[in-house]
């Protein structure tokens, strides 16, 4: 069962502001998701490698060969807030 | 805890300090981590981006191969097992020079795994993205006249290998000694521009304290980010005094991250506990895993150049150096090419390697500003091979050098015109020398009579009177020999 707490420390971690009577929905949920993941426990895995990826397939890399960006206006566009030339946000050191 | 506290390096009352490196270096790619943007360098803010390193929904990541040839090309350097398969995890953060939530990093399979550099093992070498640049703008109206800052992701994305040592270092000096060797040998594979003050060289330092030749392991605090090499040993300096300090008034070091101001020299905790390290790792599922084909291998194996560890060992083995003389020119980069330049220049005379090799690192180095390369300074290379050759040719006396080699450093030129200039040739053997010898004898009676009273220290003065009559183109040896002699000792 994920409890208060941790509810309360994800959020934290990820910085959203849960009201109070979010936390505890909040946290049957997610039980709810973790307990569904735990299923797989019921099974004999000994031997059996992590699967960290779903394709079967490796080694896909890039050449190092540049392209043009996006456009600094384009860049700006869909930020809630943007200067002249850069996306703005509130000072993590006031915060 | 002030840094003139601190004293020397060695931790003090009976504790030793255990220091382990993380190096950030930022590699020399031509574009960024995961995506085709250009790296930047100090163009306009947010003109290097596109939607995969501003994490725009539904871009996809691809990972670059220059940087895993490079990743591969260090890891060979530094004797490590390369993983057949090595894959990408997400590291999660919430900042604002993050755009994802998440830094691509690699976790718990790495690129590059074990090795050594000289006597410091390596832990790790992984690949990873570096993040974007805040700049902070003071107030703002648009964000409700709060403070703001400004995120600049033309950084954001560009390619990093973090090497991790093992915790082998005890002293600052010996950290920054090699993180100079770890500098040197990333510039000749040609992987990185590693430059401190621009930060495509950054380093962590882990610290703590234990009593010395325990095999235990104290409580570490994190010296975050120190961008050249003098911070560096002393922030490290300071942190041990600060956790000796500690120790030794009866508290307990709490492991934390801290920041070190090389202006005031004060350490102060950079993250509050709450927000300790809790980063959620999980496999980045964007990402394939990276497979190390036999042809990559072969590629980095075959761009492999010569490593200063092995530049040391030829310069010893083919020219006779001093295994510390031979260090002191291949560990630090710019040195071994200006002495082998010098060496080359067919200078006539011709200098000996290992005189050549005394007047690089003891003479002119220590006349050079803090850092600077002899390549790019006024001396070249074959001004100094003439200069060090007519000192061993015994044309010019080992003071009057240094004065040429000032001249050097201060204007350029050529060794052998400044000696005629200056008239800085040397005298020796001939009569006008016995004659100053003699005079300062004259001047030194109270000297001389205890030089012949068998006090052999009390020659001092009357070798300085006859280095200043002759302006130091004297033979030292020769000007002790020449007054012992006539004194009749």
């Amino acid at each position: 069962m994920i409890t208060r707490d941790e509810v309360l420390h994800v959020a934290r971690l990820a910085r959203l502001e849960l009201s109070e009577d979010e936390i505890e929905p909040m946290a049957r949920e997610l039980s709810a998701v973790s307990d569904y993941v735990a299923t797989i426990a019921e099974l004999d895995l000994d031997g059996v490698p992590p699967t960290s990826h779903v394709v079967d397939i490796s080694g896909a890399l890039r050449a190092d060969e540049p392209r043009e960006c996006l456009p600094r206006e384009e860049a700006l566009d869909q930020a809630p807030s943007a200067g002249e030339d850069g996306f703005l946000v509130p000072s993590p050191q006031a915060g | 805890m002030s840094e003139a506290a601190a004293g020397n390096g060695a931790a003090p009352g009976g504790l030793e300090a255990v220091i382990g490196l993380e190096i950030h270096v930022q590699l020399a790619t031509a574009t960024k981590m995961f995506c085709s943007c250009a790296l930047s360098f100090g163009e306009p803010p947010n003109t290097h981006t596109c939607p995969v390193c501003l994490g725009l929904p539904g871009s996809l990541p691809v990972a670059n191969a220059r940087a895993v040839h490079f990743g591969l090309m260090i890891g060979l350097a530094l004797g490590s097992e390369l993983a057949p398969r090595s894959i990408f995890h997400r590291k999660n953060y919430f900042y604002p020079d993050l755009p994802k939530g998440y830094q691509i990093s690699q976790y718990d399979e790495p690129l590059c795994l074990g090795g050594a550099l000289g006597e410091v093992r390596i832990h790790r070498v992984h690949l990873e993205e570096d993040a974007a640049k805040l700049i902070h703008v003071g107030a703002s109206g648009r964000i409700h006249g709060s403070d703001a800052s400004l995120v600049d992701f033309n950084r954001g994305g560009t390619p990093l290998a973090e090497i991790v040592t093992e915790p082998d270092l005890r002293t600052p000096e010996q950290a920054g000694e090699w993180l100079r060797l770890l500098r040197t040998t990333l510039r000749a594979l040609g992987v990185s521009d590693v430059n401190m003050e621009e930060g495509s060289l950054r380093c962590d330092a882990n610290i703590s304290l234990r009593p010395a030749g325990s095999g235990q392991l104290g409580v570490k605090t994190e010296l975050k980010n120190m961008n050249s090499f003098r911070f560096i040993e002393r922030g490290i300096k300071a942190e041990i005094a600060r956790q000796a300090k500690v120790i030794e008034t009866g508290g307990t070091v709490v492991q934390e991250t801290l920041h070190f101001d090389p202006d005031s020299g004060a350490i102060t905790s950079l993250r509050s506990k709450e927000e300790a390290h809790d980063y959620r790792y999980f496999p980045e599922p964007d990402l394939l895993p990276v497979t190390i084909e036999p042809a990559m291998l072969e590629q980095a194996r075959a761009a492999m150049p010569e490593l200063p560890a092995q530049r040391a060992q030829r310069l010893t083995a083919e020219l006779g150096l001093s295994e510390d003389s031979a260090r002191a020119l291949a560990f630090r980069g710019e040195l071994a090419p200006y002495f082998e330049a010098a060496l080359a220049a067919g200078a006539d005379p011709a200098p000996e390697p290992q005189a050549l090799a005394n007047w690089v690192t003891v003479e002119l180095l220590p006349r050079l500003q803090d850092g600077e390369d002899p390549g790019g300074s006024r001396v070249a290379p074959a001004a100094l091979a003439e200069l060090v050759g007519l000192v061993g040719a015994k044309r010019v006396s080992v003071g009057a050098a240094r004065q040429v080699l000032d001249r050097l450093v201060s204007d350029g030129g050529d060794a052998g015109a400044i000696v005629e200039q200056e008239g800085l040739g040397a005298i020796g053997g001939g009569e006008e020398l016995e004659a100053v010898v003699a005079a300062a004898i004259a001047a030194n009676a109270d000297a001389a009579e205890r030089v012949r009273q068998g006090n052999a220290k009390a020659i001092g003065p009357i070798v300085g009177q006859v280095m200043r009559e002759t302006k130091g183109r004297a033979d030292g040896t020769e000007v002790a020999s020449l007054i012992n002699a006539q004194l009749g000792v």
